[in-house]
């Protein structure tokens, strides 16, 4: 690093707009990663300054006190000190505040300054102030304070720029702060003394909220608009992703096509590229449209300061299974994708309830599983109505659906009752004001989210498939062999032994074949079906042909034995990586994957055993 | 009288914070967020699931508080003993 760059950290409160004022400063330039040892997101971006100096800023988690009592402020407070391994102290703080929630904000500055670091304070959102009728004198405030104040509007094209101006020019003038030694009421003491002599409001600047919660906190309202709203994401993520999906797929197969044209077809590297690396690809990519849109709605939401509402609405429910209101995105984002919806536990800063959270996760039905479900309903489920109105085939679906979601809730409720530590654990969540989302900043979080899926998930699924490609290659089938070549390949030979395990629960040694492939990713199952029983094609063919085999050659008791082991098996070596990264433990890996495989295998059990003494 | 029972809409003025057992982090944590003497409170909903979590609102903030949360605060309001 060279002499001349500085670094600079961004502290605040959540919801003083430190992010988007992080993005305005850095524009893509952006590096996230985690601390070290932990998993709390670390944001870094650099970008040269008008004197040709390099600024390196970090975006550090927010924080309401450094009395930590969630590991991010514990990361802010040691990262601020000095005192964090692997961080260099930084030199310059800038400590953001929203000018329309200073009463509170203000708080926080002046812990900040308690630190005695050269620093500066950023009044963001004045645009948000002014138009709300707070005036602020910014000059007051700075000699109050006795610190440098920027105005900044990190919504606005330009909105920093006094901001770069500011920490871009010498900064030794910025004196280290006094320090003094305040008690909690003696530092309230002070920011109302402060607001005081420097902050007039000239009317009730609350009333938008009030109009708007008064709606959508409604006890019978609120939760009308929310059950509508999770229609309309949840029709969004299945109808508009579709289009997408194919494109993807039908491009990753014609781009293996291609690559492969010029070799020979029975030559082992071109059955890897086209078996075990395109189709893995394929398999990886095709999710990407369903989680862009479901994280469109999810960051529109959250920027609109929506989401914590719909917490607020559920906590109580789902506080009595053990879980808190905030677990309410992670679990949503889970029906695309258990791995997005386990990343996004980042947001429970309690590690009890962000750990519960993703313990259940798995159990929300993901649409990797809606491939298994379609072939088998469409094979065993007769297409008829049923009291009148309703659809077999869409009431067995809905029936899964519901399964997973009442077992995730019963499986938090167990963990509530085995934990040992029975504290109390607080919700105090801040309910930010209502404002527009910002598209700058929702498309930079899409990117984000897009790059971190494809990377983490990418990597890990393409190995896993090119290994279980190797399995079911080698060892080949010998001279005058009569089945199918997987039938003496590796994967073969595990499926036979699975077997024994699986008797009881009505899977056949097929279907014990393909659960091995399935383990990468659920929906590879079916196409793994289909290579089992000798046929060829893409998904979609097969799925159409494995259709009548299936129904003509399995019992309904196996097909439905099948159903309920999707709804909770474990069968997702991502899901389980990704849960290993986000707790840094394995314990927890066993833990998760323990409790689904048994739950899995009594659930199928019993239905089995039902479904046999009924028929 | 206890911030969980002050009646909706009410202004009313936080008298104290009281911890519900030594060093009580979540006690704590309310008097960091401005739950100190003399600060204007006032709840503005109640969750839709018994009553529990309240919306509460402490000078331009809101903030969701589960009822046993909201008991630690102790208020005065306007007009009543």
């Amino acid at each position: 690093m060279s002499a001349a760059t500085l670094r600079v950290a961004l502290v605040g409160n959540p919801n003083c707009g430190k992010t988007a004022l992080f993005n305005q400063l850095t524009g893509g330039r952006q590096k996230v990663a985690n601390y070290a040892g932990v998993t709390v997101e670390r944001k870094e971006g650099r970008f040269v300054g008008p004197s040709g100096r390099t600024l390196q800023i970090l975006d550090l988690p927010g924080a309401y006190s450094f009395d930590a009592t969630s590991p991010d402020e514990a990361i802010t407070r040691d990262v601020c000190l000095g005192r964090y391994p692997g961080e260099a102290v930084p030199d310059l703080i800038v400590c953001v505040a929203d000018a329309t929630n200073l009463r509170l904000h203000l708080r926080f500055v002046l812990e900040v300054r308690r630190l005695g670091r050269p620093m500066v304070l950023a009044l963001n959102m004045m645009d948000a102030a002014r138009r709300r009728g707070i005036d602020i004198d910014v000059a007051a405030l700075s000699r109050r304070i006795g610190v440098p104040v920027v105005e900044t509007i990190a919504v606005k094209r330009g909105g920093a720029k006094g901001l770069i101006e500011r920490i871009d020019s010498e900064v030794p003038d910025i004196q280290p702060s006094p320090v003094d030694q305040a008690d909690v009421d003696q530092l309230h003491a002070e920011v109302r003394a402060i607001l005081a002599a420097t902050v007039t409001t000239a009317r009730d600047n609350v009333a938008i909220d009030d109009a708007i919660d008064r709606w959508v906190l409604h006890p019978v309202f609120g939760l009308g608009i929310l059950a509508v709203l999770m229609f309309m994401i949840f029709q969004a993520v299945f109808s508009w992703a579709q289009p997408v999906m194919d494109a993807i797929q039908a491009g990753v197969t014609g781009l293996g096509t291609l690559v492969t044209s010029t070799m020979p077809e029975d030559s082992a590297l071109h059955s890897l590229l086209n078996d075990g690396v395109f189709a893995g690809l394929g398999a990886v990519l095709v999710f990407l449209p369903q989680i862009l849109i479901l994280f469109l709605f999810i960051l529109v939401l959250e920027e609109s300061g929506y989401l914590p509402r719909a917490a607020f609405l559920l906590d109580k429910m789902m506080f009595r299974v053990g879980l808190t209101g905030r677990a309410f995105i992670p679990l949503l984002s889970s029906f695309a994708c258990a791995i997005p919806g386990i990343m996004a536990t980042r947001s429970i800063q309690d590690p009890r309830d962000r750990l519960t959270t993703i313990l259940v996760a798995p159990l929300m039905t993901c649409s990797a599983r809606l491939p298994v479900y379609t072939l088998l309903i469409a094979a065993f489920i007769p297409d008829r109505t049923v009291w009148g109105v309703f659809n077999l085939q869409g009431v067995v679906l809905f029936v899964l659906y519901f399964a997973g979601i009442f077992s995730a809730l019963g499986v938090a409720f167990v963990i509530k009752r085995l934990r040992k530590d029975k504290s109390e654990h607080a919700l105090i969540m801040e309910l930010p004001s209502y404002r527009f989302p910002n598209v700058r900043d929702i498309a930079l979080g899409l990117w984000e989210r897009a790059l971190i899926f494809l990377k983490r998930v990418g990597g890990i699924i393409l190995a896993l498939t090119v290994l279980l490609w190797f399995l079911s290659s080698f060892p080949g089938a010998p001279e005058g062999a009569t089945g199918p070549a997987i039938d003496y390949s590796f994967a073969g030979r595990l499926g036979r032994l699975l077997e024994y395990v699986f008797a009881p629960i009505g899977f056949n040694w097929q279907i014990c074949i393909a659960l091995v492939p399935g383990l990468a990713a659920r929906e590879v199952a079916v196409a793994a079906l289909g290579t089992v029983y000798a046929m060829s094609g893409s998904d979609d063919a097969v799925a159409s042909q494995l259709g009548p085999v299936i129904a003509h050659q399995w019992s309904l008791a196996t097909a439905l034995s099948l159903l309920a082991w999707y709804v909770f098996a474990p069968q997702c070596m991502s899901t389980l990586a990704v849960i290993r990264r986000e707790t840094n433990s394995w314990r927890n890996v066993a833990v998760a994957a323990g409790y689904l495989f048994g739950l899995a295998y009594l659930a199928s059990l019993a239905t089995y055993q039902i479904a046999r003494a009924l028929s | 009288m206890r911030l969980s029972d002050a009646p909706k809409g009410a202004q009313a003025v936080v008298k104290t914070v009281t911890d519900a057992h030594p060093a009580d982090p979540i006690a704590q944590r309310l008097r960091d967020l401005g739950f100190v003497a003399g600060e204007p409170v006032r709840l503005v909903a109640r969750g839709p699931l018994g009553g529990d979590p309240l919306l509460i609102q402490i000078g331009s903030t809101r903030f969701a508080l589960r009822r046993n949360e909201a008991e630690r605060v102790e208020v005065s309001v306007e007009g009543a003993a």
